[in-house]
């Protein structure tokens, strides 16, 4: 019962400075210090977020958004991680793909955007490519730099008892790579809501930043504000359920035993 | 003189070491085996004969070459010259197990999942659950099959190693300093231990060590290895249990620690 308790209050700990900020912006509002029309107050941004809900306005962005954010990911993630294996188990492959790879790696990604305007207008297409190749370097990166950091010794041992390449893949070098990869798989989440954000920002007809870009033009603040924070949510959500899969799967190392 | 077989003094020869007891039946020779690495080289004419069921000890300081022996015997690395026979069945060489001073568990399977690893290509589903928790009961860890490597101490680590090692019935097992990394206590429970495993199991045991009172208590034979080459090849007729620092052990620890620095035996 109080370990319940004990764990639960764990968990809430992290929840209450921004508890305490909240009551302190409204208390702020209310009491004139913030001036409505640079931030209105909580209560203001909240009478926005019903609005919205009943409408089924703010349900359908989020649902764009997401399917967005969602599908470029995987687009992004499955090559960047097939890429990741296929180099750091193959030297071949390395050296063909390893120079190309960091070499774009080194233009930030947000700058294509112009260009994938003009390729591929304001469509879905645009930010399926951007939210893709921002994604793609952290997953590459890390899966790669997991296969590699795997300890020599254990792949020496799977040979010695005679395990196949793929036993050797599967029970070593995957389990072994696993740790790195869920640092890139964190690392790119974040990156995927940033890229769709800007990219929604600057050219869409629908989701969460067009939203957001529509309530600037006709000055409704609560509204710009109202996205920004469900942004926030949205994103600590994505690392939330990274970090209980990465839990379930890394229950071996030491680091995630007695937590 | 590249060897030489010193015997023990009549009075250790009171009961029958139990290498003469068993078949003398040969399980690997090393024929004029020489291994470099570039131009350095590590190993030079070894000719080397080991009797099924022996327990050998290969000691030496370190960087003589005795690790190597032992990674040429497990077929991890190829002679430059000569070559090594392996007696017996075909698929003598695969039956050969190599046991490292680090345990090299995997720490994403449970102990029980290390073990069954080695019957990787050996047995099948069922059975080697049963084989895995078989042996993990003889070396006292029956219990712990379903704990992650991390919680284990290291001599527990030390002993899922040599379970796992032997699941698969080596005949021929080779260990590279496996206690090495042990505390002293921990050490002589994991000796009686693989002395006991070895008597029940009867398979041939090359263990490389650089601690001279291991391989007397241990061992059947000791090879001494210097600069490459094998500099003596001492019989160790004593009867087991063999106690530890007795006055007939230290006889023969002598005789080696001579051999290493060269001095001359009294």
């Amino acid at each position: 019962m109080s370990r319940a308790l004990q764990s639960i209050g764990r968990s809430a700990i992290g929840w209450l400075l921004p508890a305490l900020l909240l009551v302190g912006w409204e208390i702020a509002s209310r009491a004139g210090v913030i001036s409505a029309n640079v931030l209105p107050a909580p209560s203001a941004v909240g009478a926005a977020f019903w609005k919205l809900l009943l409408s089924g306005e703010l349900l359908e962005n989020i649902r764009i958004s997401t399917l967005r954010a969602l599908s470029g990911f995987v687009v992004g993630g499955a090559i960047g991680f097939g890429l990741g294996l296929a180099n750091g188990l193959s030297a071949l492959s390395r050296g063909l793909t390893d120079t190309t790879i960091q070499m774009i790696r080194n233009i930030p990604h947000l700058a294509l955007i112009p260009l994938v305007i003009l390729w591929f207008g304001i469509d879905e297409e645009a930010k399926l490519f951007l939210v893709a190749l921002g994604v793609f370097f952290p997953i590459y990166i890390n899966t790669l730099l997991g296969i590699q950091g795997v300890d020599p010794q254990l792949v020496e041992m799977g040979r010695i008892y005679g395990m196949s390449r793929s036993q050797l893949f599967t029970r070593v070098i995957l389990p072994g790579a696993l740790p790195s990869i869920f640092v890139g798989l964190r690392y790119a989440l974040g990156i995927m809501w940033l890229t769709l954000i800007v990219a929604e920002t600057i050219s869409a007809s629908s989701g969460l930043g067009y939203m957001a870009m529509q309530a600037r033009e006709f000055l409704l603040i609560d509204v710009v504000v109202l996205s920004i924070l469900i942004y926030a949510l949205l994103g600590k959500l994505a690392d939330a359920l990274a970090r209980s899969l990465e839990r379930l799967s890394l229950q071996w190392h030491p680091a995630f035993q007695n937590v | 003189m590249t060897a030489a077989t010193v015997t023990a003094r009549q009075s250790f020869v009171e009961t029958t070491a139990r290498a003469t007891v068993t078949a003398r039946k040969i399980a690997f020779s090393f024929r004029n085996v020489t291994k470099r690495f570039g131009d350095k080289t590590v190993l030079q004419g070894i000719d080397l004969d080991v009797h099924d069921g022996q327990f050998v000890a290969v000691i030496g300081k370190s960087g003589c070459g005795k690790s190597t022996l032992l990674r040429l015997l497990a077929g991890l690395d190829r002679p430059t010259s000569g070559e090594l026979v392996h007696a017996g069945e075909t698929g003598d060489q695969k039956r050969t197990r190599i046991m490292f001073q680090e345990p090299r568990l995997l720490p994403w399977a449970r102990v029980g999942a290390n073990v069954d690893v080695g019957l990787t290509g050996i047995a099948r589903g069922a059975e080697v659950r049963q084989k895995s928790l078989d042996i993990l009961a003889e070396v006292g860890l029956a219990d712990r099959s379903e704990e992650w490597p991390s919680v284990l101490s290291g001599g527990q680590r030390q002993r899922v190693a040599l379970a796992r090692a032997l699941v698969g019935h080596p005949r021929i097992l080779a260990l590279d300093e496996p206690l090495g990394a042990l505390d002293a206590l921990t050490r002589i429970e994991m000796q009686q231990l693989l002395e006991r495993i070895w008597l029940d199991k009867k398979f041939t045991a090359v263990l490389v060590t650089h601690d001279v009172a291991e391989a007397v208590a241990l061992a059947d034979r000791v090879v001494v290895i210097d600069s490459g080459r094998i500099a003596l090849d001492l019989a160790i007729p004593m009867e087991r249990p063999r106690r530890h620092a007795s006055p007939e052990l230290a006889f023969f620890e002598r005789q080696i620690l001579d051999q290493l620095y060269q001095q001359k035996t009294p």
